[in-house]
């Protein structure tokens, strides 16, 4: 299994894109840090980008790699390896190249311009976010053949996520605004990792006193090492619930 | 000099100050360890009306001293008076009276007479001038009492982080008392840093108040006040002004009072008031209205405030003019429709519109009221998705095609540039 997780590794490093993503999230990163100021307005126009691109760059390139690398497998196959451990292997090994890159893109200039607790939880929920994105375009790849498809199907999921959800969600909020909703509205926030990373962020910075009643709700939930677990807890949920389905389906799948 | 009986006064004067001297002497009791009076309640007994008690340096034990005729207490190398939380330390029940320079210390919270390092009872003309207060329960209170000065004053209190309001007193409290000067005080630690309750006529200029558990300034039913060149920082709540009117507010700075409950100024029920060339800078809520009408606020600083301004609705006919609203995170919110208050000439730094004419007045009206915090306003669960792509997305579709946000609430002339308060005179000139 490690042998074939390094081949994808290097396979990916080859082909240059993950090493463009790393420089983008660098100069990115760097950009921020000079314009904001103070590092905490760095993170806060950071968590923006990071929550809208991280996402789409982690499930496009997952989904046409899995395309890509689509007769390798099939080789694969043909080998006595179990299917389950191919699948693993080429998951592992997008998503950890990946989540290098954006370690390296945003982590580096973090250090530099000014480490912090809100910083790690930064990095933490852009690590968890490609995980779970990653683990996202292989169900919408593993669910139909059609490169076209399977790219659409993860788009849309992108789309969904990172979009409309939040839309979905206030237009429910408005049309019951006579109601108390503090805990449906934390129960939907944790039904979206997207809302979730940014929520845990955050909270950790100056603006939560913005929040009011609703922001100290959540701060009394989600303020503690135990809130802060749980919710990368129920990140954890989502990286691998996708990836339990869609191991399933790979391994049940006529290639 | 022209003046003959001038010069006869000043020839007057000289000769009693050469013969008098030593009646001038007399004239003054002195306190210290080995003077004739060691304590400052014995000086303070045996003096008669209109001469000076002077405190040598030194720490004296003392409390319950009752100033009951017209006295100077003076304090020279730093004279401290100890109360050793057995209760108040100065009651002044006289007319004229001074003290000045002394440092009073330790009095005990006491929920039923609310004892204060210096009280003054029903009397006008007090001065109470460069004293240090620190440790009480309330610093100096004055009742009933007219045409009084405190200057130059520090009191200090404790660290309020997580004590109870009721615990902790006032600094400087004042109720029923017009006329009153406060000026370069320094307070903090306390419940309230400067509190006036039916307090009319009266100035409030150059104090500090920062670090206090309520509120910087705390005033109710004080009319015709003026409150200039002030600095409010990091208090529990900001600055509170309530059902009061004619009131001036001018070149004070609220800053820092960040919380879920804190706000710079808080004004309910104020009307015909003034609000010029005020800064407030990273507070939660820079100013937050409730039934204020025909407020006047020109020439003031918005920066770094989640909201710069909150207008209930409930506020009529107040009138925004040449401010400046720089990195806040809302403008304007309110919670209604209707608006009955004006904006003009304001320069804000979400404005996008632009300038053809140049004129430096954008030609785009500006709607500082953006969807997201109206829905805020209503919704306040919603709150939980700031930041998030979509709210980002829907303001600016609401910016372009406003259906949403309150019609009224506009900027029709907004300014290009921020407005540098002390050099663009002449553009306010010609803008009015």
């Amino acid at each position: 299994m490690n042998k074939i997780i390094k081949y994808v590794f290097y396979d990916i490093i080859r082909n240059k894109i993950v090493l463009a993503y790393t420089l983008f999230l660098l100069l990115l990163s760097f950009g921020l840090f000079n314009l904001g100021g103070s590092p905490d307005k760095g993170i806060l126009s950071l968590l923006n980008l990071v929550l809208l691109t991280v996402p789409l760059i982690s499930i496009v390139f997952a989904t046409t790699h899995f395309y890509n690398s689509y007769e390798f497998m099939e080789l694969l196959v043909a080998q006595p390896i179990n299917r389950k451990k191919i699948f693993m292997s080429e998951y592992l090994g997008v998503a950890c190249s990946l989540s290098g890159a954006f370690i390296l893109g945003v982590g580096v200039p973090m250090l530099i311009f000014g480490a912090s607790i809100t910083g790690l939880y930064l990095l933490l929920t852009g690590v968890f976010i490609t995980f779970i994105f990653v683990a996202l375009a292989f169900l919408a790849s593993v669910i139909t053949r059609d490169k076209a498809k399977g790219i659409g199907i993860a788009l849309l999921l992108w789309f969904y996520f990172a979009l409309i959800y939040d839309g979905i969600v206030l237009f429910i909020l408005y049309a019951f605004a006579d109601y108390p909703l503090e805990s449906a509205t934390l129960a939907m926030t944790a039904l979206n990792p997207v809302d979730l990373g940014r929520i845990i962020v955050l909270l950790n910075l100056d603006v939560s006193a913005l929040m009011g009643y609703t922001g100290a709700l959540y701060k009394s939930i989600l303020g503690s090492l135990w809130g802060i677990g749980l919710a990368f807890g129920l990140m954890l949920v989502w990286a691998v619930v996708p990836l339990a389905s869609s191991g399933r389906i790979f391994s049940k799948r006529d290639l | 000099m022209k003046d003959p009986t001038k010069q006869i006064f000043i020839l007057a004067y000289v000769l009693a100050l050469m013969l008098g001297s030593q009646v001038a002497f007399g004239t003054t009791l002195k306190v210290c360890p080995t003077c004739p009076y060691t304590s400052v309640k014995e000086a303070v007994a045996s003096a008669k009306p209109g001469e000076t008690v002077l405190v040598e340096g030194g720490v004296y034990q003392e409390h319950g001293i009752e100033i009951n005729k017209p006295l100077t207490l003076l304090g020279r190398n730093n004279p401290v008076i100890d109360g050793n939380f057995k209760g108040q330390i100065l009651t002044i029940t006289s007319d004229n009276v001074t003290v000045e320079g002394l440092t009073l210390q330790n009095i005990a919270t006491s929920y039923r007479q609310d004892d204060a390092a210096i009280r003054v009872v029903q009397r006008s003309n007090v001065r109470i001038l460069n004293n240090t207060i620190l440790h009480t329960y309330f610093g100096i209170y004055l009742q009933n009492s007219d045409n009084c000065v405190i200057k130059g004053n520090v009191v200090a209190g404790q660290d309020v982080t997580g004590k109870n309001e009721s615990a902790l007193g006032n600094a400087i409290h004042l109720w029923y008392c017009d006329k009153a000067v406060i000026s370069n005080n320094k307070v903090s630690g306390h419940r309230d840093g400067i509190y006036l309750e039916f307090v009319k006529d009266s100035e409030v200029k150059d104090n500090l108040s920062e670090h206090n558990l309520r509120y910087g300034l705390h005033f109710m039913f004080s009319d015709r006040n003026t409150y200039t060149h002030n600095t409010f920082r990091k208090n529990g709540a900001g600055v509170a002004v309530m059902y009061t009117r004619d009131i001036r507010m001018e070149y004070n700075t609220f800053e820092d009072n960040w919380g879920a409950a804190a706000y710079g100024l808080l004004l309910k029920d104020i009307s015909n008031s003034v609000i010029h060339n005020n800064t407030f800078r990273r507070n939660t809520t820079g100013i937050y209205m409730e039934s204020s009408s025909r407020l006047d606020l020109q020439r003031n600083d918005f920066d770094r405030n989640g909201w710069a301004v909150r207008l209930l609705s409930s506020c009529t006919d107040d009138v925004f003019k040449f401010n400046n609203f720089t990195g806040n995170s809302f403008d304007v919110s309110t919670n209604g429709d209707s608006q009955l208050n004006r904006f003009e000439n304001n320069y804000w730094d979400k404005y996008t519109g632009y300038d053809l004419d140049k004129d430096r007045v954008g030609d785009v009206p500006y709607r500082p009221v953006s969807l997201y915090s109206m829905l805020v306003e209503r919704v306040p669960p919603s709150v939980m998705f700031m930041r998030s792509f979509m709210v980002d997305l829907l303001d600016s579709i609401e910016k372009v095609l406003p259906s949403f946000i309150p019609e009224n609430l506009v900027d029709e002339q907004p300014l290009m540039k921020k407005i540098e308060h002390d050099n663009d005179r002449k553009l306010a000139q010609v803008l009015r």
